[in-house]
């Protein structure tokens, strides 16, 4: 006979437990961080603070009351540009990019003095201010995050932290206190959208589900982000493993399922780790398993990793993925909801969203449609990267504008070796592969689903990357054309050759081949792959050359007629220059060149003649004064 | 012919994929995570396990290559030692992810088509995004991943693993 759970007795055991910590010190321990070296900063403070004859508590057991200082890790802060991060509480200071000969200093002087470091608190780039903690840099304050919210905060491998902050008192809830067709209603009425691309209500998706005659169902969590420049389901599956887990099991209720997969990227080995972990602490406990809150219903949790295929994000292709064939998409109708996984009726919903539904089932529908706008309510999380200045993990009310988000909370637009650039941004890749670009004339857009949609971008799993002056919007449309072109799985043909044909076209274009046809032939074969695929892929692989093509229409001609690239990017396109006051006329570049494109007598500037010229950088090379630039 | 101490060592390979076979219950379905456990073992799928699977499994080997050759993770040549995998995902990209393949390629002698060292001690592959945008550029050495990477830290690190290679053979 499995034990029934009691919420209330674990979250006062926890509070019990931990009641004579005088402070937690909090290491990131997201993937950021870690790379930056958490690992030695942790294993520092175990050290220092065991030396300076304090208590130091690595592994809390509920069961055990503890001491002293409670050293703990958490999932991604999203300051990541700014790591290693420590947070110390209950003084609530941050203190930033600290390295492992920091620690003796923190131990001493923050631990036993209670007195602050300033130069290892996050100082504001344009005046020099020093800011304590989250609550005064603006990168936070400027958020509302509410996934987000405990992430960095809560342990995600302790789940009586979890449940501690009310953790799985809204799956409780909805097991024990609402009907299936309750819960369903709720998530309808919250209007909760999904977050993993294409914005389908998802309590239509659920309601569709929950109607289908009874018997064996499925709920499968979406953890193949496969989008170049995002992290945002990573992040959520890293710091709180747990609102993932509770959302499904909500879910689950909601539509009559007892078994659901986590379809994890194999390229996120930590969040593998933490989920498969979360799932075990969470059997354990009795929160997945036989006869949930004794309500008689039962609910199970399988984790698969992925293999590596953009692909499988589409959920029929990821249903093939998990039945153990390649991971095709297959034609809708019919729908999963109606035939998915094993022909079973199945919902596939996003790792953001499922972490959501918890929250939304605490605080009520009404309660939530009050954060966002009115077709899209509540947050998203957005991976900010590219040319800015804080770059990482943002989460913000769908309406808020593309310049709130770069200017203030990315902190401005930054130039290729890290400075603040005062020429604005170029563009602003929104929605990875399947996405498009923004420009500044954006800066006062709006974000959300419908916006986004008008003006040919899309949100889709929230990647927004930032590219400064300097980059060169064909190479851009060519990076994401070789992405898609290499992920196609192959079943339609216009996506599969016509993907090809369009890489092709642009290569014409980047390496002086094009004419104006060109541009033409891109264009018809964009639309002709839009319209011929059977799969999101497909159909939004032309977005970025589309998009580019609409508001850089300018710098294509440019490529195409003037066979010249103003960023000096294509490398083709390029012309070296010699630079007048930095050449001594030695000819040393004279010699090097093997196509004798530069002339010039000794001790005179020496010129390059651009219609011999191979472009080979050999003179680059040569030149000791750097005088030689552009190739 | 095969000695005796091969067909013993080849009998031994096959007894631990008959374990992971075991652990899946020889269901056809667990494909994908029977194959990423074998290779976890042989750090790539070579051509007789897979035939091996295909008919504990008693599915056709054409199943068994399907899948194995559809997924980006699945390696059907053997790998090096160190797997350096340079993130390209959009954000790298932007800040120079294929200046440090140029980099790499040049000081391990590699090309777009030779993607692994004569001596079997480095693989150089480009992944679409590692997630850990916020460091761009990446790279990931086996499991280790090293962030906001120059051309100097590039080198070191390859430097590094050399030095420490020359070091075990000068052990030995």
């Amino acid at each position: 006979m499995p034990q029934v759970i009691e919420l209330n007795t674990i979250a006062e055991k926890y509070k019990k437990s931990v009641e004579d910590i005088e402070r937690r010190v909090i290491i990131c321990a997201g993937t950021g961080c870690m790379a930056n070296g958490a690992q030695k900063v942790h294993d520092a403070f175990v050290k220092y603070i065991t030396g300076s004859g304090l208590n130091v508590v690595t592994e809390l057991r509920t069961e055990d009351e503890h001491k002293g200082i409670h050293l703990s890790g958490s999932g991604c802060q999203g300051f990541c540009q700014m790591g290693p991060l420590v947070t110390i509480e209950p003084d609530g200071l941050l203190y930033v990019k600290v390295k492992p000969e920091d620690v003796s200093e923190i131990v001493k002087r923050t631990l036993v003095e209670s007195q602050v470091i300033n130069r290892l608190l996050y100082s504001i780039p344009s005046t020099g201010e020093h800011c304590k903690g989250t609550n005064e840099i603006p990168f936070y304050t400027r958020q509302s995050r509410f996934v987000l919210k405990n992430c960095g905060l809560v342990d995600p491998e302790n789940i009586d932290e979890y449940i501690f902050l009310d953790g799985y008192a809204a799956a409780q809830k909805a097991y024990l206190n609402m009907s299936a067709k309750e819960v369903t209603d709720e998530i309808l009425k919250s209007g909760l959208r999904g977050r993993g691309g294409g914005g389908f209500p998802t309590g239509r998706k659920w309601e569709l589900t929950r109607i289908q005659p009874e018997g064996k169902k499925y709920i499968i969590c979406n953890g193949d982000e496969g989008d170049p420049g995002a992290f945002m389901d990573r992040s959520v599956m890293e710091g709180n493993p747990h609102s993932v887990i509770e959302g499904m099991m909500i879910a689950a209720r909601a539509i009559g399922a007892d078994e659901g997969y986590i379809y994890v990227r194999a390229e996120y080995p930590l969040a593998v780790k933490r989920i498969k972990k979360a799932v075990k602490d969470a059997e354990f406990s009795g929160l997945l398993g036989e006869n949930l809150f004794n309500s008689g219903l039962s609910f199970r949790i399988n984790v698969m990793e992925g293999a590596g295929a953009f692909v499988c994000g589409e959920e029929t292709a990821l249903m093939s993925s998990i039945e153990g064939k390649r991971g095709m998409p297959a034609p809708k109708p019919p729908f999963p909801a109606q035939s998915g996984l094993w022909g079973r009726p199945t919902v596939i919903n996003n790792v953001e969203t499922l972490a959501s539904v918890p929250l939304i089932i605490g605080m009520g529908a009404d309660a939530f449609r009050k954060i966002g706008n009115e077709k899209s309510p509540g947050t998203k999380t957005f991976a900010l990267t590219g040319h800015v200045a804080n770059t990482g993990l943002i989460e913000v009310p769908f309406g808020t504008t593309l310049g709130e988000i770069v200017n203030n909370i990315g902190g401005g637009v930054t130039n290729e070796d890290g400075s603040l650039s005062h020429e604005g941004f170029k563009a602003v890749q929104i929605g990875g592969p399947s996405g498009g670009c923004l420009t500044e004339e954006h800066l006062d857009l709006p974000l959300d689903f419908d916006s986004l949609t008008k003006v040919g971008a899309m949100v889709g799993s929230g990647g927004l990357v930032v590219m400064n002056k300097q980059t060169c919007m064909v190479k851009i449309s060519r990076y994401f054309m070789q992405f898609t072109q290499n992920e196609s799985c192959g079943k339609c043909v216009l996506c599969r050759e016509g993907t090809k044909q369009m890489l092709a076209l642009l290569d014409d274009i980047i390496e002086g081949r094009a004419t104006t046809q060109t541009l033409v032939l891109l264009e018809d074969l964009a639309h002709a792959v839009k319209k011929g695929s059977l799969c999101g892929l497909g159909k939004s692989a032309p977005n970025p050359v589309l998009s580019t093509l609409k508001y850089f229409r300018q710098e294509y001609n440019e490529h195409v007629i003037n066979k010249w690239c103003s960023t000096k990017s294509c490398k083709h396109l390029t012309a070296p220059e010699i630079d007048p006051l930095k050449c001594k006329g030695c000819t040393v570049c004279i010699k090097k060149c093997p196509v004798g494109a530069i002339t010039g007598e000794r001790k005179m500037v020496h010129k390059i003649n651009v219609a011999v010229c191979i472009r080979c950088g050999a003179c680059v090379q040569a030149c000791k004064l750097n005088a030689i630039s552009g190739v | 012919m095969l000695t005796e101490s091969q067909t013993i060592s080849r009998s031994r390979q096959f007894g631990k994929v008959c374990g992971i076979l075991e652990k899946y219950a020889y269901d056809s379905s667990k494909l994908i995570p029977i194959l990423q456990l074998v290779q976890e073992e042989y750090r790539y799928l070579p051509e007789e396990v897979l035939v091996f699977i295909a008919t504990s499994l008693n599915i056709p080997p054409a199943r068994v290559y399907g899948v194995a050759t559809f997924y980006s993770h699945f390696a059907l040549e053997a790998k090096g030692k160190y797997v350096i995998r340079v993130c390209d995902g959009t954000a790298c990209h932007v800040k120079g992810s294929m200046n440090l393949v140029g980099i790499i390629q040049e000081k391990l002698g590699l090309d777009d088509s030779r993607k692994t060292t004569p001596d079997m001690l480095f693989t150089l592959e480009t992944v679409s995004c590692l997630g850990a945008c916020g460091l761009a550029p990446v790279m990931v050495v086996n499991e280790e991943v090293h962030g906001q990477m120059t051309k100097e830290k590039t080198t070191a690190v390859i430097d590094e693993l050399i030095a420490m290679e020359k070091g075990y053979a000068a052990g030995n």
